[in-house]
């Protein structure tokens, strides 16, 4: 009898990394202590504490927003083929440091180490290159060439360091310095690219990282000598900071929360829309605002798609995020997990039918299996909310009308995908979606050269390519 | 996955356009995502005990080959010997693959070993005569011993659309085999789209191929991995639409244990347990072996041995 090939565990090493206890605020250039009570940030796959993080109080925002302030002089003033000099430096660097990059940010998010290698840092590095490609084309771009000043920056915890790359590669390369606050369960890959900023010799207070939660993020935004504020997360947040920017001449990207639909015909490629499905919603453990959290699929196929949609499940592999093997990690944070809890619970009182494939879950850490609702309507609140975990909801349709109708009946709209091998209608479809991306036979696929923002509830301004550019000059 | 399959079989071939229509309306394959999937299994790494079973699951699973016009008698018994005592204690290879008339030699040379005899017969690699000359090449080697045909589609046909004459020549050489097991070659690297290659699995399965191959190893592009991936999904649908399971062998080009593995890997992760065995898994391969056995040393003794250290027939 032929034994199971069972793969052996394939640990990357952690030792390419060097985690201090502590770490403080970076302005100016240098490590400085936070004014705030320290918080510690954890391993969500250990509960393991990783570091001591400083809290960064509205004076300390202060102090951060007057060094970019004064950085800006320099910066702005400088040619943008320098200033390309300086993000390609950065750039590279970070493809130099990918690995331990990769592991730091595998470590803090929880994410497993095959995304963060294969997929995350391959674009982080893309987005520094492809917007110090455009520092010395600005006048090209049709945008004009005049930067904004101090960019105010909050990014989420879910892509920390590529959210980083999306918010501060475009704002150097048009001349403003930034402010930039990471979230407060994963700030560690943000203070590594500090020292990266220092490694490239990158001019003091050109880029300031201020840690701590909600309140050091409400300071960046409100803070009176900030420009620019560019946020992104979730829709509820959101609000807040688009009524705090509202009356003021600051200029406001927000780029908010989603419930994508991904949209199956019957004549789909299966095989390759099963692909599409797992990667659409268990990639990043569906901690992804573009996630395609709504599965449309035409009737006529449900049966056989789901079939294979749950045999595929059994082969996903969940455990230790730094495995290379591992396909599904953990949650960010226990907050989160009790969200997905929550959320799934209120699926299943609703009458929606939950199945997961047999799955053993770590004893430490925060776990939650890939999870499929079938039998889910319009009016269930799993097809209506947010739900940022590994959590799909199968809905059916009859025609392509139907399915754009029900694709557009949400709130949100920053993404969709549509499987199918008839290319007449993906262009009828892309163009009645109201969602900011539209995948055909694909999904969750990015590129800096490509324009990402939402729709409605899913906020406005659109970051990467050309259009990223917007945001940060004074158009 | 394929609802369409509830007529009987016999009634999909009854015609060229039933025939046409059925294997016409399987699911399409989309080249991006089936190259991105077979990529991402690429990249699962292997290590350690794992490794260590699957370099020894891989030497089972290996078809021995040559196919020559230099080949002779003496040079496939020493193939013969080394396929059953491939070097230490590694297992013994599943097969030996020759042409039809040095099917005897290996015939006598592995008889007892349990190493099976595999001949390329119905004109390979081109496959370009009559039926009849495909039916006797086919007959001559079965009655020399050899216990799995691997035949070569008629491409020509396939592409032109005949696909029912197809499907009669696969009808016709496995009523030859009689005992023997069928193994259809469809030469993906020749019929260009993954559409084709996974129509072309249904044919030879609906026709009664007992194992589906990639390649002859005389055409390039041969055994690609996302080939293999789909062809390993036509065999899970296969057997699902119809209780019967085929197996598959990548031919053509695998010479790596790291392309071995990654196979392992595909078949794991796509038809699953039922198919990592020699019975209904093989790699066709002539230079593979002795990189599954130096690869093997290496992972017992931690040194490379240089490669006088394996044998070289």
């Amino acid at each position: 009898m032929m034994a199971i090939f069972e793969y052996a565990p394939a640990p990357e090493s952690r030792d390419v990394v060097d985690i201090k206890p502590a770490y403080g605020l970076f302005i100016n250039g240098e490590f400085v202590d936070g004014s705030g009570p320290t918080f510690k940030t954890i391993n969500p796959a250990t509960e393991e504490k990783l570091a001591e993080i400083a809290t960064a109080t509205s004076d300390d925002v202060d102090r951060a927003v007057q060094a970019a302030r004064k950085a800006f002089g320099v910066w702005s003033a400088l040619p943008g083929a320098e200033r390309a000099k300086y993000l390609f430096r950065i750039a590279r660097i970070i493809q130099e440091r990918a690995r331990e990059l990769a592991v730091l940010e595998s470590l803090d998010n929880g994410k497993p180490i095959r995304e963060s290698r294969d997929v995350d840092l391959p674009l982080v590095a893309a987005h520094f290159f492809y917007y110090a490609g455009w520092a010395d084309k600005l006048e090209y771009a049709g945008f004009g060439s005049r930067p904004l000043g101090v960019a105010g920056q909050v990014i989420p915890w879910n892509f920390p360091l590529l959210m980083l790359a999306w918010k501060i590669a475009p704002a150097l390369a048009c001349g403003n310095t930034v402010v930039l606050k990471p979230a407060e369960t994963t700030p560690l890959t943000a203070l590594l690219f500090a020292d990266i900023c220092r490694q490239a010799d990158l001019p003091p207070g050109v880029v300031n990282i201020v840690t701590g939660a909600g309140d050091t993020g409400a300071a960046v935004v409100a803070h009176p000598d900030v420009n620019k504020v560019a946020f992104t997360g979730s829709t509820e947040v959101g609000r807040i900071i688009a009524r705090t920017v509202a009356g003021t001449d600051k200029k406001l990207t927000l780029e908010l929360g989603g419930k994508a639909a991904n949209i199956v015909f019957e004549d789909a490629a299966l095989d390759q829309a099963v692909e599409g499905i797992v990667n659409g919603i268990f990639f990043n453990q569906g901690h992804v605002c573009c996630a395609g959290s709504r599965l449309l699929v035409q009737e006529s196929i449900q049966d056989e798609l789901l079939d294979a949609l749950k045999r595929r499940l059994g082969t996903l592999r969940l455990g230790d995020p730094l495995d290379k093997n591992t396909d599904v990690g953990a949650i960010n944070s226990a907050d989160q997990l009790a969200k997905i809890r929550e959320l799934s619970e209120i699926g299943e009182s609703e009458g929606a039918l939950r199945w997961s494939p047999a799955c053993e879950l770590p004893d430490k850490g925060f776990w939650f299996p890939p999870t499929i609702f079938t039998g889910v309507a319009q009016s269930h609140t799993i097809a209506r909310d947010e739900i940022f975990g590994p959590v799909l909801s199968v809905l059916t349709f009859r025609t392509p009308a139907e399915a754009v109708e029900k694709a557009n009946n949400t709130p949100y709209g920053l993404s969709a995908g549509i499987w199918t091998e008839k290319g007449s209608r993906i262009l009828w479809m892309a163009d009645k979606l109201r969602a900011g991306v539209v995948w055909a036979n694909t999904f969750n696929k990015f590129d800096p050269a490509s324009p990402f923002g939402g729709y409605k509830e899913s906020g406005y301004g659109r970051e990467g390519g050309l259009l990223g550019l917007e945001a940060y000059l004074d158009v | 996955m394929v609802s369409t399959l509830t007529t009987s079989l016999a009634d999909v071939a009854a015609s060229g356009a039933t025939l046409r229509a059925f294997l016409h309306g399987l699911p399409g394959v989309d080249r991006v995502g089936a190259d991105q999937r077979a990529a991402m299994l690429g990249t699962r790494s292997i290590k350690t005990t794992a490794k260590a079973k699957a370099i020894d699951l891989a030497i089972s699973m290996v078809d021995l080959t040559t196919l020559e016009g230099a080949d002779t008698a003496g040079k496939v018994r020493a193939m013969c010997t080394k396929a059953v005592r491939p070097g230490g204690d590694a297992p013994k290879v599943a097969a030996v693959c020759v042409y039809p008339d040095l099917v005897a030699v290996a015939a006598e040379t592995l008889r007892g070993s349990g190493v099976k005899v595999a001949s390329v017969a119905t004109a390979f690699p081109s496959g370009r005569s009559s039926l009849e000359v495909k039916v006797s090449d086919t007959a001559l080697a079965v009655a020399a011993g050899a216990d799995e045909i691997d035949m070569v589609i008629d491409r020509g046909a396939f592409l032109s659309g005949d696909y029912l004459k197809v499907f009669e020549e696969i009808v016709a050489v496995k009523a030859a085999c009689g005992a023997a097991h069928l193994k259809v070659i469809l030469e993906t690297g020749e019929l260009a789209t993954y559409d084709n290659v996974r129509r072309a699995s249904w044919l030879a399965m609906l026709a009664g191929a007992d194992f589906i191959k990639t390649s002859t190893g005389k055409v390039s592009p041969a055994a690609t991995p996302p080939v293999t991936l789909i062809m390993l999904e036509a065999v899970r649908d296969f057997r699902d639409a119809t209780g019967r399971q085929v197996g598959v062998k990548p031919a053509g080009g695998i010479r790596t244990t790291k392309d071995a593995i990654k196979n392992l890997v595909l078949v794991n992760e796509t038809a699953g347990d039922d198919w990592l065995t020699p019975d209904w898994f093989r790699l066709g391969a002539s230079s593979l072996l002795n990189d599954l056995l130096m690869q093997r040393q290496k992972l017992a003794t931690g040194r490379y041995a240089g490669p006088d250290y394996f044998t070289l027939d």
